[in-house]
């Protein structure tokens, strides 16, 4: 039960109930959903941008606790970041869930994202923490497709 | 009201003495530990777990009589026949077929579905024909069909199911038509538990010439089911569900249908005769069984018919009717809990959502806890989208669950609500 506290920390919990950023945006710049095939959670991220500034972020969907707060804390983030501080975000935030850096050396440049290290612990949740990710991923490199976690024909 | 009141009527079995302690030793997987909790297994209607009769029995056939079938004349080669065709003859008694020639051992629920679809569907179905189906299918009786129609021009029916989880018999009533050709059902959902009244759905259908097909999938591991008594037309299920190994599955037909159907597919041991240009079928069964079969598959499956019929099916399914309602009766006092499904007659499959705790986060508490249960749509996607609901919560039971399992999974459904912070 102790792996699982670290898991659903207070923060995660908070986010899960009232999440930040929640709600469709009206003439956003890029919209991409990304989809979990298996689970059936979704989420639509919603961008904003200002050159190559992310300006506003907000995002719609559904799904489990860890997706949603994932989704939420990212939207917080991500504000005014440019395209590559984004990017670099990800990139550590997916090595932190997976397990392949320690959280506890990252703590700077992690931020709030450090809530998710408990992610490691439990492979299955991976994805959940990441789909919100992916699909901020595809929508900075302005695609309309819906990503997927799986892979589809 | 018919299985289940048949079967209480006519059977004068005593649950009460059912102690499922007695099988529990039977099963080498029961006594594992689970994040060192004691394993508590309610994901039955996904698949069920093995006793050592089955497991043994796989392996003392790779052991002893190993060999391909129907072809070698060799001591092992008969072996491996005998044992293959007697698993058959099984299959035939343990649902009541009058042949073993309606048997055909396929991958499971889903390939004998496809087999029907394939062998029967392209060949009779045409464009303006309509198959009725209803809309607690699991997919596996769904997109089969949905192939042959674009493929046929042939149109989908479907008939709703009502706020409790049952048929909807008025609109079934009314799609009913000269235009309707078949009729594919479960008899039992593996969402609501809803243990449809095949008896009614398959007279009227009969009523109109209109065949019947029936996925029984979670009906023949849990309930008597006997395809005479019935008069289904084709019934399909998976052995893995019923004790048996993964990768094999059984199709019913009724002998005329399947002289009639087309081969599924091509190769060996499915023809008689063959020239470079074309061939003649094998007899039925055969016809169908193209390349070689999962022989020690179904040895397996006839082990873990063995099995059941050691237990009584009937006490099997009297045991679990008493903790589905044990369970019901538990989960309806924790606030907040929805339940999905409450049809009069209904086998141990509970779907339900605990205040807003979405299902993925609620089976990894649980899990944490040792308890095995399903989260998802459970590959009913159209019931989630008609509920308004991304998925639920599915914990299914077979006979070797107890009642303090239960009061242990109903105590930690409360937990998880603190932990949530509810």
């Amino acid at each position: 039960m102790d792996e699982l506290r670290e898991l659903y920390q207070e923060v995660i919990m908070d986010h899960n109930r009232n999440p930040r950023n929640f709600g469709e945006m009206e003439h956003a710049d890029h919209a991409v959903e990304g989809r979990n095939p298996l689970c059936g959670d979704h989420y639509t991220i919603y961008l904003k941008m200002n050159g190559d500034r992310i300006e506003k972020v907000s995002f719609n969907g559904a799904g489990c606790a860890i997706s949603k707060s994932s989704a939420s804390i990212m939207s917080t983030i991500l504000k005014g970041k440019t395209k590559a501080e984004a990017e670099k975000l990800f990139d550590v935030f997916h090595k932190i869930v997976t397990g392949e850096l320690d959280a506890a050396a990252h703590m700077e440049e992690l931020g709030k994202l450090a809530v998710f290290a408990g992610v490691a612990e439990f492979p299955v949740r991976v994805k959940c923490a990441t789909l919100p990710w992916h699909a901020m991923h595809s929508a900075l490199a302005g695609s309309e497709n819906t990503v997927s976690t799986e892979e589809e024909n | 009201m018919e299985t289940l009141e048949i079967l209480v009527k006519t059977q004068k079995i005593d649950i009460s003495s059912f102690d499922p302690e007695t099988y529990r030793k039977d099963f080498p997987i029961l006594g594992e530990k689970v994040h060192g909790k004691p394993l508590v297994y309610f994901d039955n209607a996904a698949t069920t777990q093995k006793p050592s009769s089955v497991i043994d029995t796989i392996s003392d056939y790779y052991r002893h009589s190993n060999a391909n079938v129907h072809r070698a004349i060799h001591e092992l080669g008969d072996r491996a026949t005998t044992a293959f065709e007697e698993a058959r003859k099984k299959v035939a008694g343990f649902i009541g077929a009058k042949s073993e020639r309606q048997i055909i051992f396929t991958r499971g629920t889903t390939e004998a579905i496809n087999l029907v679809a394939a062998g029967w569907g392209r060949k009779f179905m045409e464009e303006g024909d309509e198959i009725i189906l209803s809309e607690m299918e699991h997919h596996s009786n769904l997109i089969p069909w949905q192939i042959l129609a674009r493929e046929t021009g042939a149109r989908l029916r479907f008939i709703p199911f009502t706020d409790e989880g049952t048929i909807d018999f008025p609109v079934f009533e009314q799609l009913l038509s000269g235009k309707t050709k078949l009729i594919a059902i479960t008899h039992m959902s593996n969402v609501f538990g809803t243990i449809n009244p095949i008896k009614r759905i398959i007279s009227m259908a009969h009523d109109r010439g209109v065949p019947v097909l029936l996925d029984a999938a979670q009906s023949v591991p849990h309930l008597p089911v006997d395809v005479e008594f019935l008069d289904c037309d084709f019934l399909a299920f998976s052995g893995h569900k019923m004790m048996g190994p993964t990768g094999i599955g059984v199709l019913y037909a009724k002998s005329r249908i399947l002289e009639n159907m087309n081969p599924y597919q091509g190769g060996g041991e499915m023809i008689n005769s063959v020239w470079l240009e074309n061939a003649t079928w094998n007899e039925i069964p055969h016809k169908f069984e193209a390349g070689t079969p999962n022989i020690a598959g179904a040895v397996g499956l006839a082990a873990a018919i063995d099995y059941i019929n050691k237990i009584g099916m009937v006490s099997m399914t009297l045991w679990e009717q008493e903790l589905t309602t044990y369970a019901l009766d538990k989960m309806s006092e924790i606030d907040g809990i929805t339940i999905y499904g409450h049809a009069p007659e209904r086998g141990g499959v509970i779907s339900f959502n605990l205040l807003d705790i979405h299902p993925h986060d609620m089976s990894h508490l649980l899990d944490q806890s040792g308890i095995a249960v399903r989260a998802g749509h459970h590959c009913a996607q159209p019931i989630m989208r008609k509920l308004d609901i991304a998925a639920t919560t599915r914990a299914s039971f077979y006979f070797y669950n107890t009642k303090s399992e239960i009061d242990y999974f109903v105590e930690q459904l409360k937990q998880a609500k603190s932990f949530f912070g509810y």
